[in-house]
């Protein structure tokens, strides 16, 4: 019986040693021009309506968890949740009037700005989403959330949750999205320390959940506790978001640079639900390459290859 | 005598169908899709990997090498890792489950159990190789899930050898 299975399966087409090659050097090749080119997205996405409902199914139980633990909160723990009602509520009127003057500070500012003829700052809306799952690989920090072509996600939206920026959208699938944090190895994004306005560029480290300050040089002015917010100047990134705090400065004089540790102000590994910001206007077109420009060039490509 | 027992019963099986080897799959992939997170997902086994070796050893002429790529090929794009990676792990995977398919048959269950972890070792060799070529670092953190998928091994064997067995016992 099992001679006669095996015999025929041995007919029946190339020997394994010929499959696996075939297989193998086709996978390299996928492998390849996957990691350089990135050419096969479309393939990725049609691809993965077959897989998503599997993926779908596969979150029910933490989802089940979770109004389970939701379930348990609101039987047993009315009290706290009474208070930290109030306390919102307490929060949200003072909110309120930061944001009528807020408003009334907006509306000057952009007075002012048509004075003096600068272009406005835009109005960007934004667009809720839930993490689906994170990825499944421990050293790279994406995530993936539930709205994708069909919500208008777009390549390169910034995404971030109350406190600040979470990462950027780096893949568009159908039904899902990619979100690359600004955690992951190399993840660039460009930042001003919003004490002296210094510009500078924060890079995920990828193993923490830190980021560095890189290329900064000794004797740069920051300080631990400062804050850095986005700089805008990318056209990526909305100016003026809060991105992580510097928790560390070394300074040792061998060294040309500083070694600057920051952490994200925004819960980078915490919440369920995010904002995806949209609607932020490209920048006009780079003007053509000069020599002069040799350090916004360096910085433009640092940009680039996130 | 271990030898003999498990061929007997391999005797009395009825042929396994091609649905209940779809299932089997699709439920590994939804194992390996549930929400696991840092140590846990360092821990967790690669179910589609046991599942397809299991196909492959037991039955290499209905799953064999083709097929596991193509399983791959949905797991990375499952995983979003880059394209090609779970499938030339799952093709290696599969070729060595095909290749000791008829010695495999004549150890017992301890001595199978050995023969997968060295096939287990190749596959995760396989992802930490890709993760080398593109960042630079080998991280050996990652074959802490060859020997989880080890693990996993013996009890599934058990229970996709009684799961084939039982029509037969009813009739």
């Amino acid at each position: 019986m099992e001679s006669t299975q095996s015999f025929r399966f041995f007919n029946r087409g190339p020997s394994p040693m010929v499959r696996l090659v075939f297989f193998a050097v086709l996978s390299m090749l996928l492998l390849f021009v996957d990691a350089r080119y990135r050419y096969l997205e479309s393939t990725r996405s049609a691809l993965s309506i077959l897989v998503s409902p599997i993926q779908r199914v596969a979150a029910w139980p933490g989802l089940l968890w979770q109004q389970l633990g939701d379930f348990y909160i609101t039987q047993s723990k009315q009290h706290d949740l009474i208070t930290a009602n109030e306390e919102l509520n307490k929060q949200h009127q003072y909110d309120a009037a930061q944001l009528l003057q807020l408003q009334t500070l907006q509306a000057e500012n952009q007075q002012l700005r048509k004075l003096v003829d600068l272009p406005l700052r835009a109005e960007y809306s934004t667009q809720m989403v839930e993490v689906s799952y994170a990825e499944r690989d421990v050293f790279r920090r994406r995530l993936l959330v539930n709205k994708g072509e069909n919500a208008n996600i777009m390549l390169g939206q910034v995404v971030m949750d109350d406190a600040g920026i979470v990462g950027q959208i780096t893949r568009v699938y159908p039904w899902l999205s990619e979100v690359t944090l600004i955690t992951e190895k190399d993840h660039a994004v460009p930042i001003q320390v919003l004490r002296n306005g210094l510009r500078a560029i924060v890079f995920g480290s990828g193993d923490t959940s830190q980021l560095s300050l890189r290329y900064m040089p000794v004797g740069a002015d920051v300080q631990t506790d400062d804050i850095l917010v986005t700089s805008g100047i990318d056209g990526t990134y909305p100016p003026g978001i809060p991105v992580a705090k510097v928790i560390k400065v070394e300074r040792d004089p061998a060294y040309p640079f500083a070694s600057i540790t920051c952490l994200p102000v925004a819960g980078v590994d915490n919440h369920r639900h995010l904002l995806v910001l949209s609607g932020i206007p490209g920048m006009p077109e780079r003007p053509a390459q000069q020599s002069a420009a040799g350090n916004d060039d360096k910085r433009a490509k640092t940009k680039r290859k996130n | 005598m271990q030898y003999t027992a498990i061929n007997a019963r391999s005797e009395i099986q009825r042929p396994v169908s091609n649905t209940f080897i779809l299932m089997s799959v699709l439920v590994a992939l939804f194992l390996n899709g549930l929400p696991w997170e840092g140590f846990w997902l360092m821990l967790r086994p690669d179910f589609v990997a046991v599942v397809l070796l299991y196909w492959c050893m037991h039955k290499p002429w209905r799953l064999g090498i083709g097929l596991s790529w193509a399983v791959g090929i949905l797991a990375d794009v499952a995983d979003a890792s880059l394209f090609g990676q779970h499938a030339l792990a799952y093709s290696v995977l599969a070729f060595g489950g095909v290749v000791l398919n008829h010695r495999l048959q004549m150890f017992d269950l301890r001595q199978q159990t050995t023969h997968v972890f060295g096939i287990m070792v190749v596959t995760y060799s396989v992802y930490a190789m890709v993760h080398w070529l593109l960042n630079g670092n080998v991280v050996w953190l990652y074959f802490l899930g060859s020997l989880t998928s080890t693990l996993l091994w013996p009890p599934l064997c058990i229970l996709f050898q009684a799961m084939r067995q039982k029509p037969v016992e009813r009739e």
